[in-house]
């Protein structure tokens, strides 16, 4: 069987869930390999959660909000999404991680097709990549 | 008068900070000595561990075990204390979360062997000797612990009952556990001695606007010594951090590196970290024209050693990636 890479996608409800919606209804066709989980705004997603994403064996992760400077329907939390994913990625190579496995989108709800290119993109990508040996790492048994 | 207790100390991965802080309650030790016998302290008086072995199960009241667990004696010591021990604390930063030894898990033991014992500029040793655990000697065969590929904290080998934390915990938290134990009034298993704010709340310092579009090194400037210090751009742990310890280094006019490990509530202190100092970090300025998020980005220079000092080996992500 080929490999399958788990995503999970943190998506915002104003702008990139709608986004996500609207690829559906508009049937255009991206690969399954997304979980997506539903925020109120991109800037809720503490970088705990993706970390924690990540040791349980996610191959990547997705967070999409809306675009920035003011599309953002809590004024700054795309902003804070975005220094927050910047750190992360910089703390991602600090610890040997891929840092492209954690990607950032702005998705808005009229753009059911970015969505579908964003999540084909980031499927074949981390298909290239091959699985993410998070999982192993991270429970420091081994002697 | 109720029978005195019985406290044992012992250290592992960690610097002896954490004995001299015993020491450092002056006259207080007096008051331990009062409700307290101390069986077993290594750092203190002559004792093997065949003394501990012979001890019964439960014997002592409470191990006060500092430091984290990197090789395999100390594991070894660790699970025996945990059975001579009605009460394992884990004391001082390092056998809370790992500690300042915990960051070595941006590395791993072949990488720390080779520094260490070839290529390091001060290291002579033509026959390439490495330590190994068994060798064999005409007397007989001598061995060494075990040294781990990663450093652990305390919690990841045995069971812990409190944690005190700090790098060293403040004396007068290692006081007030003292006389929590000695009053028989012992909070829930797990619980950090420790008050439940952060390091921002017993901080004295004016607290005005925290947005900045620069991040500042120590080594750099000298602060403002009455404003935040993470309002004039100096990444100070305090947001992110248990307070206790009356904001030591704040008044020494040094920002919080985090030694009191991570608030009430949190999951980890790190994230919490890059959590806060992204609502902080140049949003205003964003909106401006010519601001430049990339630039600032390279201004911080090192995210695990200022965001994770004491707390890489307890976090989510506690070791380097192996390929
Ligand atoms: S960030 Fe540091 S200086 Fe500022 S209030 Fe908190 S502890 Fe004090
Ligand atoms: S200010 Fe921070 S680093 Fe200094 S003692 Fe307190 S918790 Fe530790
Ligand atoms: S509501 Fe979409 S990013 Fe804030």
């Amino acid at each position: 069987m080929s490999y399958e890479p788990k995503i999970v996608g943190f998506l915002c409800n104003w702008c990139s869930y709608a986004g996500a919606d609207l690829a559906g209804v508009s049937r255009f066709q991206y690969p399954p390999n997304l979980r997506v989980i539903r925020v109120m705004c991109s800037g809720r997603v503490h970088p705990a959660h993706i970390l924690e994403a990540f040791r349980n064996g996610a191959d990547g992760v997705l967070v999409a909000g809306c675009h920035p400077p003011n599309d953002c329907h809590y004024i700054s939390g795309n902003l804070k999404a975005k220094r927050r994913v910047a750190m992360l990625k910089k703390l991602m190579i600090q610890m040997g991680m891929d840092e492209r496995r954690l990607r950032l989108e702005w998705v808005s709800a009229a753009e059911g097709e970015k969505f579908a290119r964003v999540v084909t993109e980031f499927t074949n990508q981390l298909k290239e990549m091959g699985p993410a040996s998070m999982k192993a790492m991270a429970v420091a048994e081994d002697d | 008068m109720m029978s005195k207790l019985k406290f044992g100390f012992y250290w592992a991965a960690s610097c002896g900070g954490c004995e001299i802080a015993v020491l450092d309650m002056d006259e207080d030790l007096l008051e331990v000595l009062d409700v307290a016998d101390v069986v077993f302290w290594p750092v203190a008086m002559d004792i093997k561990y065949k003394d501990v072995e012979a001890m019964e199960d439960g014997y002592m009241d409470v191990v006060f075990f500092n430091g984290a667990v990197r090789n395999s004696e100390q594991e070894h010591l660790a699970k025996l204390l945990r059975k001579k021990a009605k009460y394992m604390v884990a004391f001082g930063s390092c056998a809370y979360t790992g500690g300042i030894p915990g960051l070595a898990n941006v590395s791993n033991r072949e990488e720390i062997f080779d520094v260490v014992y070839l290529k390091s500029p001060s290291t002579v040793n033509p026959k390439k000797i490495v330590p190994r655990t068994e060798v064999e000697v005409p007397e007989g065969e001598l061995t060494l612990p075990v040294f781990y590929d990663v450093v652990k904290p305390l919690d990841r080998v045995v069971d812990v009952d409190y944690y005190l934390p700090g790098c060293p915990p403040p004396s007068s938290l290692v006081l007030d556990a003292v006389r929590v134990i000695a009053s028989g009034q012992l909070p829930a298993k797990g619980s950090v001695l420790a008050p439940e704010l952060s390091v921002c709340d017993e901080c004295p310092r004016k607290k005005e606007n925290k947005q900045i579009t620069e991040i500042k090194r120590i080594v750099d400037h000298t602060p403002d010594p009455d404003k935040c210090l993470l309002e004039q751009g100096f990444i100070c742990m305090g947001p992110a951090t248990r307070g206790g310890c009356g904001a030591r280094c704040i008044n020494a006019n040094m920002p919080c590196t985090g030694c009191g490990g991570p608030c009430p509530g949190a999951i980890e202190q790190g994230s919490a970290m890059i959590s806060a100092l992204s609502t902080i970090l140049g949003l205003a300025a964003e909106k401006e024209e010519g601001f430049d998020f990339e630039e600032l980005l390279t201004q911080l220079k090192d995210p695990v050693g200022t965001f994770y000092k004491y707390s890489l080996a307890g976090s989510i992500i506690n070791r380097k990636v192996k390929r």
